[in-house]
């Protein structure tokens, strides 16, 4: 059956047979950085046609639909239209941190793939910590969006950069949180134990209520996090021109656009990883027979699906819903979520203890 | 009490989100809806709507005459210039001078359709056609003679 987890073996033996052990591992190291790359090069692609599609037909109109067969090649001519704007560095910010922000912003996304499974056996790094170090690791790009700010030398990038880190920051609490349930009912960080124990159903449904609560704090959380719709205030373009790169034009602005929805395609990924299962198809309970139709399907269709669908749901989140404004966001957080996911906690905490889920 | 206001605060507010989420989610899924029509692929059988600003007409019906006076409430009407009324005087046949209209001058480049013209008109002698396609190389195309040769106004018209 076909499998990626084939392809890699493969080619990993036939490294490991030709080179030696610690040239193959650099070579192997080489090749997933440009897989890496160039993952981001054709999500950046997808995703921008697709919320380009979806926010049109939602709004009762049809989006791109004149370059290349149904528009999809609409996103290229956009790279290349950023690609050939002049980057320009105003007169009065600070040139280091200034051309810095972007790549931290980027390399921070790079860096939060690593322990997320693509596929069965297709994982770039199986740390003990895995969870952990996606939480730990989400928080650097805050450091990005202020450097962005504060070097654009203009009051209101550093307003909107302050504004963004303010509501990153907060949410990332109600994400922690709600994480962390997940993690109690499983009694493990890493990310294969997780996606393991989710070999007779899925958390959300194994879970039932703390975990439907709390998968629906995180996709909110982490809505927030990224700074998307409707918690956009840092970067409207009418509120604050566009927040903390404003200043940024030609490829630097097409950077922090790409981090932007690959961001978001790595809180879906994690999502679909600790609530729906990752790559495991969906199995109910014992039915083997159920269980053994589903396994046909591959796994790394099962984690693009839901990842997918996740990314639609917040597409349909941005297109909805108006603005909150920035007090009103913080209300949210502090009053609303906070609580819920805690009391939300020591529930889960009491299921995990007293056994009384799935 | 203060835990009752909250709750229902919260359900209350997620019963709100989910009817928004209905509606976009049906247009989404029913593309019968799309009310985007493909300009250039679409041109024979696109109309649009009666209410559409284009230009300014002079109507004109099968014997060549026209409702309009030379009373100039249009040229007062509008905001900037863009219609010029030349009248003459015609001789009626009980022999007493009436003011006609001579020439309709009507410059399209100035035009901002705001349909103030077509308001003041006592007549009812303009109106605003559905064209849109003005495009041309030349400017002085755009300075257009609103009344036909030969066409005279009709009777019973004031």
């Amino acid at each position: 059956m076909f499998s990626i987890e084939n392809i890699t073996h493969s080619i990993d033996a036939w490294l490991n047979s030709t080179f030696s052990p610690g040239l193959a591992l650099l070579l192997e190291s080489l090749l997933v950085g440009l897989c890496v790359i160039g993952l981001f090069t054709v999500l950046g692609l997808v995703l921008v046609l697709m919320e380009r599609k979806v926010s049109a037909y939602m709004q009762i109109r049809m989006g791109p639909n004149r370059v290349g067969p149904g528009g999809v090649l609409q996103t290229v001519a956009d790279t290349l239209k950023l690609a050939m704007k002049e980057g320009l560095t105003p007169d009065g910010a600070d040139k280091f941190l200034f051309n810095l922000a972007p790549y931290l912003v980027i390399v921070v996304a790079m860096m939060i793939l690593a322990p997320i499974a693509f596929a069965k056996g297709v994982q770039l790094w199986d740390l003990n910590i895995g969870v952990l170090y996606v939480s730990a690791v989400s928080s650097l790009s805050v450091i990005g969006i202020l450097m962005a700010g504060w070097a654009s030398n203009n009051k209101y990038s550093l307003l909107g950069a302050m504004r963004s880190g303010a509501q990153i920051v907060s949410y990332e609490l109600s994400a922690g949180i709600s994480i962390i349930s997940i993690v109690v009912l499983t009694g493990s960080l890493r990310v294969s134990d997780i996606i393991a124990s989710q070999q007779d159903g899925w958390w959300l449904f194994k879970g039932h209520i703390p975990a439907v609560l709390s998968f629906v704090i995180f996709i909110i959380a982490v809505t927030a996090e990224t700074n998307r719709a409707p918690f956009d205030l840092a970067e409207a373009e009418s509120e604050l021109t566009a927040g903390f790169h404003t200043e940024y034009s030609g490829m630097k602005f097409a950077l922090f656009f790409l981090a932007e929805y690959v961001n978001i395609f790595i809180v879906c990924a994690i999502a679909a990883t600790l609530f729906l299962g990752g790559w495991m198809p969906l199995h109910i309970g014992h039915w083997s027979g159920f269980n053994h139709v589903m396994d046909y399907i591959p796994s790394s269709l099962w984690f693009m699906g839901k990842t997918f669908f996740l990314i639609f749901v917040i597409m349909w989140f941005r297109w909805t819903f108006p603005r909150l404004r920035i007090d009103q966001l913080l209300r949210l957080e502090w009053k609303y979520l906070l609580p819920i996911s805690m009391f939300n906690l020591l529930l889960t905490a009491l299921i995990a203890v007293k056994g009384w889920y799935f | 009490m203060f835990l009752k206001k909250y709750i229902s605060d919260i359900f209350s507010a997620v019963k709100s989100l989910l009817k928004g989420m209905k509606l976009t989610g049906y247009y989404f899924t029913h593309r019968k809806e799309i009310i985007t029509q493909q300009y250039p692929d679409n041109k024979e059988d696109m109309k649009p709507p009666e209410r559409f600003r284009g230009e300014v007409v002079l109507i004109h019906d099968e014997q060549n005459e026209h409702a309009c006076t030379g009373c100039t409430a249009c040229e007062l009407a509008c905001p900037n210039a863009t219609i010029k009324i030349i009248t003459k005087f015609d001789v009626t046949p009980e022999g007493k001078k009436k003011k006609a209209l001579d020439t309709f001058v009507y410059h399209l480049e100035l035009c901002t359709m705001c349909n103030l013209c077509i308001e003041a008109c006592p007549t009812d002698a303009i109106k605003m056609a559905q064209t849109f396609e003005h495009s041309v190389y030349d400017r002085s195309q755009l300075t257009k003679k609103l009344n036909k040769p030969g066409s005279k106004i009709r009777e019973g018209v004031e």
